[in-house]
């Protein structure tokens, strides 16, 4: 197993070095030049000569990636063009944001989306199954930024329940000890902070659960059927178990190796539809921060974000492959 | 044909079997969800076609003196800031999201079928270098290289369907691939080859067309994707440009007035959805009638 684990980590490697190459062409190839956007339209052709030639963008773009590729190796990615602070420390102060998000996502998405497949594939054809279908069949086919709209406009502006915008009350900010304002306002014992925090997350985690939870659903209600029909159920039922113990312990352990697979692929899908629910609600984490660095032209910040997304990715596929192995003793790596 | 044949077939004993597609297309209309989505498509269709007679007004004539009205008898879906007529941009609207979602759907079905198939075909290093450039760029989430293509390419209808068309080729190479792999050591594409047919009229003309079924699922599924791609790189102010009337731009220009004039940001989505929802259905239903074990 830990073979086999170090050999797919060293397969990100050439999966990373792809990844940059691509972002580094379209960034550097076919952007335009940033110089003109950076300094703005009244800027001097000296003055952006000068700034190119700062920025290494006099360079011809194999010297560009070979240096940028060095730096990468050395942990260094580069500074941002606006705020001339190092890329690695934007990223990382934005993070936190993004991962409390996506991770309450994920968690609203996998309770709800399974607790709805096995109901619908439990009661199958009843009102409850075509409630939650017709439910998974708007959730995969609505906008996250429209459902973001639509749960401001009426929870935020109709009801005022909740708040429309931003991670916290400024006022309420939590000292900084893991950058997740949820653990950092347990931490300090501040409730009103975590209150605070608690309710500007409810709208955004549940419209960028949305798409999720419809296709874990999906998934649940099918591989729960086709376990339900099989004999080993059939026998469990013959024996007397009871039902819910049939459904809990026998058919749902046996159909988690989908669902879970399911669940890793929409972790790592998660980042991207965290760009939309981030600007509607202007979360801030990493995928608004890349929206405005992408209009900006701010090469070195989309470089960095693309490569933490995609190593985030790869790694979601990797350890759905190690939880495999745990909910089904028959699969061995080597 | 023998007598005693030809008055097994007047008997009707001997009937033709039916047609494969006969039968898909029957397993497809007894489908009443598959059914709803087609009929959905054949509304957006006709109203992309003949919506230039349905609008009531000129999609793009800005009135300031009837900006943000609430819906009325006058405008159905209201104005927006501009006081240009909603229900006229969105039935124009409709038009760029099938012209988007279809074409770009196509594009990607080009490049990733060639490629899929070559791949498939030809095995060895091709293959893995062609799989490891597509699981390269699959691992970067859609909407985020589609937004750096737009914003490396420029704004506009053409971009669109490239940037989408681009980021949606891995998953038709996949398919294609994946099929193809799984046929090419049958028998009559080996007997293809021993009859002297050139790589290129095996694959296009005997391997594809057995392997369709899968890229015809993926494909309707993927207009649906496509359509909602299209729109969120115009909600973020990246997709296409006026003066076209497009859902996801109208979306993002309306956000802005969000208390003010909620109604401006209802009718677009309603139309993403349904269009979404529409080939989800449709593409749901190809996948059961394609397939033997759920038709039957």
């Amino acid at each position: 197993m830990i073979k086999y684990i170090i050999k797919r980590l060293l397969l990100l490697i050439p999966v990373l070095l792809g990844v940059s190459i691509i972002i580094f062409a379209i960034m550097r190839v076919f952007s335009p030049d940033p110089a003109g956007i950076v300094l703005g339209q009244h800027a001097t052709e000296e003055k952006m000569v000068e700034w190119r030639a700062a920025n290494g963008l006099d360079q011809p773009v194999v010297t560009q990636y070979v240096e940028y590729m060095k730096g990468v190796f050395k942990g260094d990615f580069g500074t941002s063009y606006y705020s001339k602070k190092p890329v690695a420390k934007e990223i990382f102060s934005r993070f936190p944001a993004t991962l409390e998000l996506a991770f309450c996502a994920i968690i609203i998405a996998s309770v709800f989306g399974m607790s709805l497949g096995v109901l619908s594939a439990v009661k199958k054809n009843s009102w409850i199954d075509n409630m939650s279908m017709v439910l998974s069949l708007v959730g995969v086919s609505m906008p996250i930024f429209w459902l973001g709209i639509l749960l401001i406009i009426f929870f935020s502006g109709t009801l005022g329940w909740l708040p429309a915008q931003g991670r916290i009350e400024t006022l309420l900010r939590p000292e900084n000890v893991t950058g997740f304002y949820l653990i950092d306002s347990l931490i300090k014992g501040n409730m009103e902070s975590f209150s605070s925090a608690v309710r500007h997350l409810v709208l955004p985690s549940i419209a960028l659960a949305m798409y999720s939870m419809a296709i874990i659903a999906r998934m649940t209600r099918s591989t729960m059927l086709e376990t339900l029909s099989q004999d080993y159920i059939r026998t469990a039922r013959a024996k007397g178990i009871v039902e819910r113990k049939v459904i809990r312990k026998h058919a749902l352990s046996n159909a988690l190796i989908p669902i879970v697979t399911v669940i890793g692929i929409q972790l790592g899908s998660l980042m991207g539809g965290a760009v939309l629910t981030e600007t509607v609600f202007a979360w801030p984490g990493i995928g608004k921060y890349t929206v405005e660095a992408i209009m900006k032209s701010d090469f070195p910040i989309v470089q960095g974000v693309v490569l933490l997304v995609a190593f985030i990715f790869v790694m979601m596929n990797l350890v759905v492959d190690i939880i495999y192995a745990f909910l089904d003793p028959r699969i061995k790596y080597s | 044909m023998s007598e005693a044949q030809m008055n097994e077939n007047k008997q009707g004993k001997l009937e033709k079997p039916e047609s494969e597609i006969k039968q898909m297309w029957s397993a497809l209309i007894q489908n009443k969800a598959a059914v709803v989505g087609m009929v959905i498509i054949g509304f957006l269709i006709f109203i992309a076609l003949f919506g230039k007679w349905l609008m009531p007004y000129d999609p793009n004539y800005a009135d300031l003196s009837v900006n943000k009205q609430p819906p009325s008898v006058a405008h159905w879906f209201g104005t927006d800031e501009q006081g240009r007529d909603i229900f006229s941009r969105v039935i124009d609207g409709t038009r760029v999201s099938l012209v988007v979602g279809l074409t770009a759907v196509s594009f990607a079905l080009c490049i990733g079928t060639v490629l899929g198939a070559i791949a498939g075909y030809k095995g060895g290093k091709i293959d893995t270098f062609i799989m490891r450039l597509m699981d390269i760029m699959m691992s970067i989430p859609n909407i985020l290289l589609a937004i750096t293509f737009m914003a490396a390419l420029g704004r506009g209808i053409d971009k669109a369907v490239i940037a989408i068309g681009l980021v949606t080729t891995p998953e038709y190479a996949r398919i294609v691939r994946g099929s193809i792999m799984a046929i090419k050591d049958s028998e009559y594409v080996q007997a293809a080859k021993v009859i002297g047919n050139s790589d290129t009229k095996i694959i296009f003309k005997h391997i594809l067309p057995n392997v369709l079924s899968p890229i015809i699922v993926r494909a309707t599924l993927g207009i649906s994707t496509a359509v909602l791609e299209t729109a969120a790189l115009g909600f973020l102010g990246l997709g296409v440009q006026p003066p076209y009337a497009e859902w996801g731009d109208m979306l993002g220009r309306a956000r802005v007035f969000i208390f003010e004039a909620p109604y401006m940001l209802i009718f677009p989505g309603i139309a993403i959805t349904l269009t979404v929802m529409a080939f989800n259905l449709l593409g749901d239903g190809l996948r059961d009638a394609f397939d033997p074990k759920a038709r039957s």
